[in-house]
């Protein structure tokens, strides 16, 4: 009850805020220019959108999730409102997934709010709905984790410069040590780096994110997205209890 | 109603509050009396279960704040110090968004944000965006949540800071009036306020109690004056909470 009272106190801050329409008018336009320069739409012809618009989400989203999310507990701790959601008959934890779960409705209106791309290559072509509707679910894979990061960061502290910066870096790690680039620059060094390989692949979202986004969801990517999704929730309370200890 | 018993607050070696025992009844308005940094403020946000204690017990109507917070917390109302607020809501929205957080629902929590707007005197700004008030409504927005569930027990850090000549009598009647019927806890380093508003008040400094009784007992204590009073048994600086 109070989690969902939380949660649509957020939501509607999401709205009468400009920032509901910032996510969404920014990310619509960063992916599609993505997508028709970076991407070589037209060239490649890839009716999937796998590698001309989904490949590029997780670098986009690895700066905008932070800069949407920074204020999630940061601004709680600078205005003092944590103190009132402290001394409500509330636990923290409702607070916290209800708060998680707004940003992420907002985010999945971002993802669908992209929609005129899926008409585009329906126009064009004749491509399988169920593959992009996989990249969507990547995406929002990459979504849920880096918001989840960024709420942790958030409430250590309550500078919200601080907060975008650190989870910009989290986030950046999390994407680069995913690259293919990195990766194989890291397997040339020779046949010792294989374990480094291998590690970089387990932890980097890249592969993760790309076997979602091509219909092959498994259970190491579900158990690693939602297990750093767990991590990071379960720490920000931990987080918020120990700053009032 | 409010029983507070050993309660110890440390902030790594330093220590905000120590031992310190006070309780207050139904009908009492207790006035918590001390400079800057004395640990008024660190005490309430215990009182209310915000702070964590170190040591002690609190106990609000009976029920502990340790072992049973989200119970005890549904007997109080909490002013804090800086009158918190979201900026982007409305008075009316911010005040529906804290009744419902107290479990408050349909006709009663309407009656409930209506009847504290009144209170406080906050009908001409019910509608206004929060972040454009003055620190006198913010307060008094702020107060209006504490307000709302009909708690028994009122915890306000210093209620009438900001606020305009007119609205101190006004909050200080208001404290007067609702003490007859609940148990309130009130901080300031406003002397008059004591004799204005409350029942029984208590100087703290560097954490301890240092003075405890009724107006008149403390006037006495000062040779007729509370200003003496508190000059004596205070000290000039303390360290910040």
């Amino acid at each position: 009850m109070n989690m969902l009272t939380i949660f649509k106190r957020e939501l509607t801050s999401y709205f009468t805020q400009p920032t509901a329409y910032a996510i969404v008018i920014v990310f619509g336009l960063l992916s599609t220019l993505f997508a028709f320069t970076q991407g070589r739409f037209w060239d490649y012809g890839d009716a999937s959108l796998h590698s001309t618009f989904f490949v590029f989400h997780p670098l986009i989203l690895m700066i905008l999730v932070p800069a949407v999310s920074m204020r999630q507990w940061s601004d709680e701790h600078y205005t003092g409102t944590i103190e009132l959601l402290g001394t409500f008959p509330v636990k923290m934890g409702s607070a916290i997934i209800g708060k998680y779960l707004a940003a992420a409705v907002v985010w999945a209106l971002a993802l669908a709010l992209t929609f005129p791309m899926v008409l585009t290559v329906n126009y064009l072509g004749d491509p399988d709905l169920s593959t992009i509707f996989s990249g969507y679910l990547g995406s929002f894979m990459v979504c849920l984790t880096f918001l989840a990061i960024t709420t942790l960061i958030s409430a250590f502290t309550r500078d919200q410069v601080v907060a975008l910066i650190s989870s910009v870096a989290v986030c950046c790690l999390f994407t680069i040590l995913g690259l293919e680039q990195v990766i194989n620059e890291v397997r040339r060094t020779g046949p010792e780096a294989k374990s480094a390989v291998e590690l970089m692949t387990k932890v980097g979202i890249f592969s993760h994110f790309f076997d979602a986004t091509q219909g092959r969801i498994s259970y190491t990517s579900l158990l690693y997205v939602f297990g750093l999704i767990s991590v990071c929730l379960f720490g920000t309370n931990l987080a918020l209890k120990s700053q009032r200890a | 109603m409010i029983e507070v018993t050993g309660l110890t607050k440390r902030f790594g070696p330093k220590v905000a509050v120590d031992d310190l025992s006070f309780s207050v009844k139904k009908g009492e308005v207790l006035g918590f009396l001390g400079p800057n940094g004395a640990g008024k403020s660190t005490t309430m946000r215990m009182v209310t279960g915000f702070l964590p204690v170190t040591a002690g017990e609190v106990a609000i109507c009976d029920i502990s704040m340790i072992a049973n917070p989200q119970e005890a917390k549904r007997k109080i109302g909490y002013l804090p110090e800086s009158a918190p607020l979201y900026n982007d809501m409305t008075v009316q929205g911010f005040l529906k968004f804290c009744a419902s957080m107290r479990g408050l629902g349909g006709a009663t929590r309407r009656e409930a944000v209506v009847k504290s707007i009144e209170t406080c005197f906050l009908e001409n700004v019910a509608r206004q965006s929060i972040g454009t008030l003055s620190k006198g409504y913010r307060h008094r927005t702020c107060l209006a949540q504490s307000l709302l569930h009909d708690p028994e027990v009122l915890v306000l850090d210093e209620p009438t800071d900001g606020l305009d000549p007119n609205q101190k009598l006004e909050v200080r009647k208001l404290i007067k009036n609702l003490g007859k019927e609940k148990a309130i806890l009130f901080s300031t380093h406003i002397l008059e306020e004591v004799t204005a508003a409350c029942t029984r008040a208590v100087i703290v400094d560097q954490g301890t109690i240092v003075a405890d009784g009724t107006p008149k007992e403390l006037e006495a204590q000062g040779d007729g004056s509370l200003y003496d009073l508190f000059h004596k048994v205070t000290s000039f600086e303390t360290p910040a909470a």
